[in-house]
């Protein structure tokens, strides 16, 4: 399987540094026009390359998963979550590829998805069980939606208890039927 | 401590012991959170919009406090201080910082080269907790904070870490001339600030675009402009030309971002089956509708994967699009004195002040459009009587 993996030996810019060989080379460059004005204060240090004084590095005491399509960890970074568990696997799969690649960002979702279970397994596991009335700030509903809130609760519980008779009385239909 | 912890979509809940953040890097600080908010951004992790929002992240990227420990290397910071936090991480060191896109910091996100770090937002940008808590880890604490002035209300400051310097560049980005016609679409805190912003560049006629009558008056009154209904329009685009003698506004303005409503197709594709970065419905309906050689300035947030949008529009009718997350320190000197002089007031568009420990209904109330809500703002336990 091919992957994006890159190490930091792969990031070069060689330029060239004569042009005189080019009839007319830079005869129109106008550098007052710039679409990012104003936002950007224009030093056109990009053409350095990354050369600047960097920021003492952080240590990297937690898994950080770096982009291929840079060199290195940032000086700074965050260590919130580090990854884990199924999740934590995909992600590692996922920054295999570049963030140009929906094989970065589709695992990434999946993985999101699988850590919503992990989460409640976790919660479980450290004797808490969630309150997803409380998390889900329903709570509010019932201060500021009451109407709508109770509505949709009682035909919630209707339809749940339809659901449930149609079984029951399914079932006892079938047990009728000899043979 | 108490910190919001993220649970998955539509779930947060409190925590009441989340370690208290440590110095990881010398150029560090950590603050005493006063006041934090919730913002449109955060309702796009808070629904599972952003790939890589990891369950068990404290989110919070608009918050001011108090310095309670510095790194070896922070100079310009001392304990004591109340600081206002710039929502981007920036090192200042960087080609981009020293250009001042402080939004575009190439130190501060390993994991994407595409955004730079932002506090509580998700891995994809960085991976860092943030302030929905009593304490926070403010990396390059020498660069992006900013000491909040004597006579400046927290309430004000709070907002200038993000909503109202991207408003102002939204409006900026839009390269308004006088007399321009600018239309605005959402009239959250974003498109409310943009709208009053538009003014400062002289506008000479805003309009803003909402379907949440409640919110379209608001901004009517905030940022004397006019404010129309799209539920009540065939087509908001036909809307637009009829009132600019068809030619198009001169400027036109995305801060919905991802999850806009309208269009029933986007909706499903970019909200509901996440086919897309997001619903383009606004984004599209400004490239629709800004006159020939017009410039769409987009702040409204799109995930990171292709979106749809009429290009073809863009290239046949020579539109520049603009678009960044805003450089928050760039933008701070200006704005302060804004506010100092009274040409702006943020402070007036807060809505709701929330206990941190009621942060789920914080969260519900703000995305689901509860109680009139326009910003809610969470307040730890120990920040109520500052
Ligand atoms: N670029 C940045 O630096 C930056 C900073 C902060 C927020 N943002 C983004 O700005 C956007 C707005 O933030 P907010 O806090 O105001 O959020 P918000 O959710 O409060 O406001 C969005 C508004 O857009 C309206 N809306 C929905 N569909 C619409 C449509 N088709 N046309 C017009 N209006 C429509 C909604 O009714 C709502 O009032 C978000 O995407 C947020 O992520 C960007
Ligand atoms: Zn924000
Ligand atoms: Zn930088």
């Amino acid at each position: 399987m091919s992957t994006d993996e890159t190490s930091p030996a792969d990031f070069k810019n060689i330029r060239g540094s004569e042009y005189s060989h080019i009839k007319g080379w830079g005869i129109d460059a106008n550098p007052e026009n710039d679409p990012t004005y104003p936002m950007k204060n224009r030093t056109n240090g990009e053409h350095e390359g990354y050369t600047w004084d960097r920021p003492s590095q952080q240590e990297v005491e937690v898994e950080v998963l770096r982009s291929v399509e840079r060199p290195n960890i940032t000086a700074a970074f965050g260590t919130s979550v580090p990854p884990s568990g199924l999740s934590g696997k995909l992600r590692r799969y996922a920054f295999k590829s570049s963030e140009s690649d929906y094989r970065h960002w589709l695992p990434l979702m999946l993985a999101d998805r699988v850590n919503v279970f992990e989460g409640i397994i976790d919660d479980f596991k450290h004797g808490h069980v969630p309150n997803f009335f409380v998390e889900r700030g329903w709570t509010a509903e019932w201060k500021y939606n009451r109407k709508e809130f109770v509505t949709k609760a009682v035909a919630g519980v209707f339809i749940a208890s339809a659901v449930v008779a149609a079984v029951v009385l399914l079932k006892k239909n079938r047990s009728r039927v000899p043979g | 401590m108490l910190a919001m912890n993220f649970r998955g979509p539509f779930r947060v809940r409190l925590d009441r012991d989340k370690p208290l953040p440590e110095i990881k890097h010398p150029e560090d600080a950590i603050v005493r959170v006063l006041r934090s908010c919730i913002c449109g951004s955060d309702l796009h992790l808070y629904h599972g919009l952003v790939p890589d929002t990891r369950v068990g992240m404290t989110f919070g990227h608009e918050f001011i406090g108090e310095v309670v420990e510095i790194g070896s290397e922070v100079k310009n910071l001392k304990t004591g201080d109340k600081v206002m936090v710039p929502f981007n991480i920036a090192c200042g060191k960087c080609v981009f910082c020293r250009q001042e896109l402080y939004g575009n910091c190439h130190e501060s996100n390993p994991q994407a080269t595409a955004v730079g770090g932002i506090f509580g937002y998700s891995h994809t940008a960085g991976g860092y907790d943030g302030g929905q808590a009593e304490y926070v880890r403010v990396p390059y604490a020498d660069v992006g904070p900013t000491i909040i002035p004597e006579w400046m209300d927290p309430d004000d400051a709070v907002l200038l870490t993000d909503v109202v310097p991207t408003g102002y560049q939204a409006a900026e980005m839009g390269g308004i001339q006088p007399g321009d016609t600018v239309v605005v679409f959402g009239a959250g805190p974003i498109g409310i600030m943009a709208a009053k912003c538009s003014w400062l560049f002289g506008a000479g006629r805003v309009i803003v675009i909402d379907h949440l009558d409640y919110r379209l008056e608001f901004v009517r009154n905030y940022a004397q402009c006019e404010a129309y209904n799209f539920k009540e329009m065939n087509d908001p685009v036909v809307f637009i030309k009829t009132t600019t003698d068809s030619l198009g506004a001169d400027v036109c303005i995305d801060a919905v971002g991802a999850e806009a409503a309208g269009s029933a197709a986007q909706t499903l594709t970019g909200r509901k089956m996440l086919l897309q970065g997001g619903s383009t419905t606004a984004l599209h309906w400004a490239i629709n509708s800004v006159k020939k050689g017009g410039i769409v300035s987009i702040v409204g947030v799109y995930g990171p994967i292709d979106s749809l949008v009429p290009i073809g529009n863009v290239v046949n009718k020579g539109i520049t699009i603009r678009g960044n997350q805003a450089s928050v320190k760039r933008l701070l000197p200006r704005l302060i004195e804004h506010v100092k002089s009274g040409v702006l007031n943020p402070k007036e568009i807060i809505t709701h002040r929330i206990p941190l420990e009621e942060v789920a209904e914080g969260y519900h109330i703000f995305s689901a459009k509860r109680d009139n809500c326009i910003k809610p703002v969470l307040i730890p336990p120990t920040a109520w009587a500052s």
